[in-house]
């Protein structure tokens, strides 16, 4: 029998406030251990939440760019369990009224492209960090994260593959980092996913027992764990086996799943709304108003790429994959207009680089203006592409302007034609028995000599003349 | 001056504005006064004599400046279940034994800022549950008019200690009564404002729906003047009401000709003890007289009060206390074995019976499968209840009742038996529900000289309405000028 | 609706406390007494009732996104029982 996996994924990602979500305390990552705590997000005795207004606008452009519809009337319900890292033993989250619900996003599978449905996206406060002392039965509470504003984005369990289910993560995540609503770090864990998997016959409409995957922290393991647990059921369920629903923790120095061992009793969350916080209500105008500030997303951009640039779409994909560099392309194509040209030049110079050093493009000193005149010094012949090659990595290191570096090492393109005409003459005597053989037949050396002069011009003699000028040369010769 | 203590908040002011006395001195004499009647009444959680001679002198010197506000000077003394930044506010319990919040109450700071004198905290039943201040773990507080009865709760130190002269001035909260019932067993005046009008901000929370603070004084006037200090917005609580309050005190001493009151037969159908009876319908006798017009009214769903408070105000205080864990603040057990075991044995040992009755009843409440049951049936029901308010206000501007169905019983009476205990709470709990103000005025006593007090009740933010009428009822009558021997 | 044993031993787990037997016997009879007192609100019909969460009518109250400063590091564990650095120390979770 062929089996099919059914996923549904559940998506935390921090939101990009400066403050937390019910407190004034800083959001910044990284601070010494509860340097950024208050008697609010330490839930000490009689603090109260007041909610982040700009925590419930990234909320709504989130939901507006998933397709979701926005409620005008949500709330904040109590999600009680004990943990340490949660200082109220109690998450601040909604439940039975979240703020949006019923959304979807189109996703790129093998099979082209595939509508994905969101159940809800609601808002809730991270909890703290614990770590774990390696020597002693100690463990140290954080609570530096506690309070930071979360989304928490429940996709319908329409995936089928770990594959389409990493789609489905990369296009929530770049639309994400699109709305600069979070920073999309999934180490830091800015950016976290947990997935819900079953296995079933192919044909089945009955789902079969889920379990819960946690701590894939990356896109990588995410595939890697999914694609492990559903051959775990799998196999179970061939050998006549039952799955148990529990919550299970890959582990990425193995890649394999194992069940979280928990002597805590059945989840019984007793949620009820938050007596502390008062119902959100959002006007149809809000909405409006925050719909009017969405940028283009991905896939807009990606196609108008295509239509508007006529790049191929692998080109305007990769280009749309992140909003800084799209812009920074329609940038360079502004001044300089041939796209696909552009397109070649961002994916392999520009691209390499950026990884090389690992830096954003907010701090790449090459400015788009730049780019461009130097792809417009090539399309006049003023510098080979070789030569421009060399004259971009020093724009990337130093942020000088293509023509100052050009005039500065001498660089610009050899076009005068007696001086070319010199060079040439000199190859040519220099290397008779080339001649000889070149102008008995053997034509391929035409390469040799455009080499050699290229060579005594140190890469600046004009490519084309010199072709021009060797064949004309080589012609006076074979008349002779 | 040596009865300065016997004098009502507004005459001590009188005394600090003539320079006939000084703060200093007005608080030494409280503090003189609490030595020697706290053996007795225990109304104090802790006292602190050095900061309060420390604030007078602060206040003094504001005097002298010429920078002072109306209640400068004047002591006053909180519930200890109100943040005090640095000092111990344990809510009544082990469990916040040694509790020093970094932060203040939004109340405390407008209490400093006023430059009032903080004369300590007052003992409470432990997190505010309780109708006999009996639950607390610094022992219990005892009624000044009757030692071997209860002051009430659960602010029974704030009362006792405006009752035993301790204090001109104190703070409570009240979530089901725990004003007003203590204001009606020890004979003093005290209002729960309409949910929102106070600031919750710092004050520890037993049913956040539900509590609210309020103050305890010797007439209508000084609470008039107090709720002018603490009535207002403050952005810390989302529940605060973001509205302008008027100044309270222009309510008093103003004609009732004309204001229409309303007596619920639910409520006083309920009236069993003969004593309440008889002193009600006094009270009622002297309203008529001043030309108030009493109107008959029915709230049908009051019965169904109690019932609903037990599972809303548990079900919060179940969620709202689970931060007491041993891991951030308060006390901790000792040698446990992992997590769960120390969370376990703290909360066992370090939250009292009562405490730890509604955290299984409120638990149980909202667990799987019982929610729609309890949770969210009671809120249906408060909203019926709040319904019932509504319509009854539209034909009259307050509603007149008992506070409590008896005068103080006695200490130990009612301790082991829950059900009992909670139908203390009948004619002030739907207020709450409600989110209503409710005032307690001392009305008369009973055969065997216990005070009887009776409770005003408008609708939201009609705090005018029933100062105005406390104000007419306490110029005809001396109840509240009456003073436990002690 | 009457409370079980059992129930009570789930509830103590859920609101993490230890009972002694005395207690669990005093809890099961005062919880049974006070459950059912509450079977008076079945009496009520709250079909298309709106369930009540707050006595306060309004909506929307927010603050805007400024940071202030947190507490100092040695206000934010002075009330701490165990300390480790500028951790909170708590016995090991995962045993």
């Amino acid at each position: 029998m062929e089996y099919e996996a059914v996923i549904g994924l559940e998506i935390h990602a921090q939101l990009l406030t400066d403050s937390k979500a019910f407190c004034s305390c800083s959001t910044k990552f990284g601070a010494q251990p509860n340097m950024n705590t208050c008697p609010v997000c330490q839930g000490m005795p009689g603090t109260l939440p007041v909610f982040n207004k700009k925590a419930l606008e990234f909320t709504i452009k989130m939901a507006l760019a998933c397709n979701c519809s926005i409620n005008e009337f949500s709330r904040f319900a109590r999600k009680n369990y004990y943990y340490p890292d949660l200082p109220k033993n109690y998450q601040i989250s909604q439940y039975e009224l979240p703020i949006s619900e019923h959304g979807w996003v189109v996703v790129e599978t093998e099979d082209g492209p595939r509508k994905i449905g969101i159940t809800r996206i609601h808002m809730e406060e991270d909890a703290g960090k614990l770590i774990h002392d390696e020597h002693r039965p100690v463990s140290y509470v954080d609570l530096n994260r506690t309070g930071v504003p979360l989304i928490e984005i429940v996709s319908e369990p329409d995936m089928r593959t770990p594959e389409e289910a990493a789609s489905y993560l990369k296009t929530l995540h770049s639309i994400l980092v699109y709305l600069r609503i979070c920073d999309g770090n999934m180490e830091e864990g800015s950016f976290r996913c947990d997935a819900n998997v079953s296995v079933r016959p192919v044909g089945s409409s009955k789902l079969g027992v889920k379990t819960e995957l946690k701590n894939m922290n990356s896109f990588r393991n995410v595939q890697r764990g999914l694609q492990h647990e559903i051959d775990r059921h799998t196999e179970v369920i061939r050998e006549g086996g039952t799955i148990i629903q529990e919550t299970r923790l890959f582990d990425p120095s193995t890649g394999a799943t194992v069940s979280m061992r928990s002597k805590e009793q059945a989840h019984d969350y007793r949620y009820f709304p938050d007596p502390d916080l008062l119902p959100l209500r959002v006007s149809k105008e809000w909405i409006e108003e925050i719909r009017s500030t969405l940028p283009e997303l991905p896939a807009e951009k990606k196609e108008r790429f295509v239509n508007e640039f006529g790049i191929p779409h692998y080109d305007a994909g990769v280009l749309t994959a992140s909003r800084e560099l799209a812009e920074y392309f329609e940038n360079v194509v502004r001044e300089f207009n041939n796209p696909k040209s552009v397109s070649n030049w961002i994916m392999t110079e520009f691209m390499r680089a950026m990884k090389l050093d690992d830096r954003p493009i907010s701090s790449i000193l090459v400015k788009p203006g730049q780019l461009s005149s130097l792809l417009k010094m090539i399309d006049d012949g003023k510098i080979s592409g070789k030569i421009a090659k060399t004259v971009f990595d020093t724009m990337w290191e130093t942020g000088k302007s293509p023509e100052s570096i050009v005039q500065e090492k001498g660089l610009l393109q050899v076009s005068d034609s007696s001086e070319l005409e010199s060079l040439i003459t000199k190859v040519l005597e220099g290397n008779p028995n080339e001649v000889g053989k070149y102008l008995s037949g053997k034509t391929q050396l035409m390469g040799f000599f455009v080499g050699q002069v290229m060579k005594a011009s140190k890469g600046k003699a004009n490519p084309g003349m010199v072709n021009e000028i060797l064949t004309k040369k080589l012609a006076e010769r074979s008349e002779k | 001056m040596s009865d300065l203590f016997n004098k009502s908040a507004h005459e001590l002011i009188g005394l600090l504005r003539n320079r006939q006395t000084s703060s200093v001195e007005i608080t030494r004499a409280f503090l003189d006064r609490t030595r020697n009647c706290e053996p007795q009444i225990k109304a104090f959680v802790t006292i602190d004599e050095e900061e309060a001679i420390e604030a007078a002198r602060r206040a003094d010197s504001l005097i002298d400046r010429g920078e002072a506000k109306t209640l400068t000077g004047l002591p006053i003394v909180i519930k200890d279940n109100m943040c005090l930044k640095g000092r111990r506010t344990s809510c009544g319990s082990k469990i916040l034994e040694n509790f020093r919040p970094p932060y203040n109450a939004t109340v405390v700071e407008k209490i400093i800022g006023e430059g009032m004198v903080i004369l300590g905290s007052a003992n409470m039943d432990e997190f505010a549950m309780g109708s006999s201040t009996e639950n607390s773990y610094w022992g219990a507080t005892r009624n000044p008019w009757s030692l071997d009865r209860t002051p009430g709760g659960s602010s029974g130190g704030s009362a006792a200690s405006v009752a035993a002269c301790e204090t001109p001035i104190s703070l409570g909260s009240d979530t089901g009564g725990s004003i007003r019932l203590p204001a009606s067993f020890c004979g003093v005046t005290g209002m729960k404002p309409t949910y929102g009008a106070v600031s919750r901000y710092g004050l520890v929370a037993y049913a956040s729906s539900l509590d609210q603070i309020g103050p305890f004084a010797r007439d209508t006037e000084d609470l008039a003047l107090m709720l002018n200090l603490i009535c207002g917005y403050d952005p810390l609580d989302s529940t605060s009401a973001p509205i302008q309050y008027p100044d309270f005190t222009t309510f008093l001493n103003k004609p009732i000709k004309g204001m229409t009151i309303g007596a619920p037969s639910q409520f006083l159908d309920k009236i069993e003890d003969k004593d309440v009876e008889s002193i009600l319908s006094e009270a009622k006798t002297v309203f008529e007289k001043l030309g108030a017009k009493f109107v008959e009214l029915s709230l049908p769903h009051l019965d169904y009060g109690i019932a609903a408070y037990y599972v809303i105000a548990p079900c919060e205080a179940s969620s709202n206390l689970a931060r007491y864990d041993g891991v951030k603040y308060g006390y901790r057990a000792d040698n446990v074995d992992g997590m769960i075991d120390m969370y376990c044995k703290t909360r066992a040992s370090g939250f009292g019976e009562e405490v730890k009755r509604r955290i299984m009843l409120g638990t149980y409440a909202l667990s799987s499968g019982y929610y729609d049951a309890y949770y969210l049936k009671a809120a249906k029901i408060r909203t019926l209840i709040t319904n019932d308010f509504k319509k009854a206000f539209e034909s009259c501007d307050a509603i007149f009742c008992p506070t409590a169905p008896s005068p103080a019983f006695r200490l130990g009476e009612k301790i082991d038996d829950p059900m009992q205990m909670y139908l203390t709470d009948v004619f002030t709990i739907p207020v709450n529900m409600a989110g209503l103000p409710g005032i307690s005025i001392p009305a008369g006593f009973s055969s065997d000289g216990l005070p009887i007090g009776l409770q005003l009740i408008a609708a939201h933010f009609q705090e005018p309405k029933i100062i105005q009428l406390a104000s007419a009822f306490q110029n005809e009558t001396v109840h509240h000028h009456a003073r436990p021997k002690i | 609706m009457k409370i079980t044993p059992e129930q009570v031993d789930y509830v103590a787990v859920l609101g993490r406390l230890y009972l002694t037997e005395q207690e669990k016997d005093k809890y099961l009879n005062q919880l049974d007494d006070i459950l059912k007192y509450m079977e008076t609100l079945d009496s009520v019909c709250t079909d298309d009732v709106e369930p009540m969460a707050s006595p306060v009518e309004l909506f929307n109250p927010f603050r805007e996104d400024v940071v202030k400063p947190s507490l100092p590091m040695e206000q934010a564990l002075a009330n701490a029982p165990a300390v480790d650095g500028t951790s909170f120390k708590v016995p090991k979770i995962l045993d």
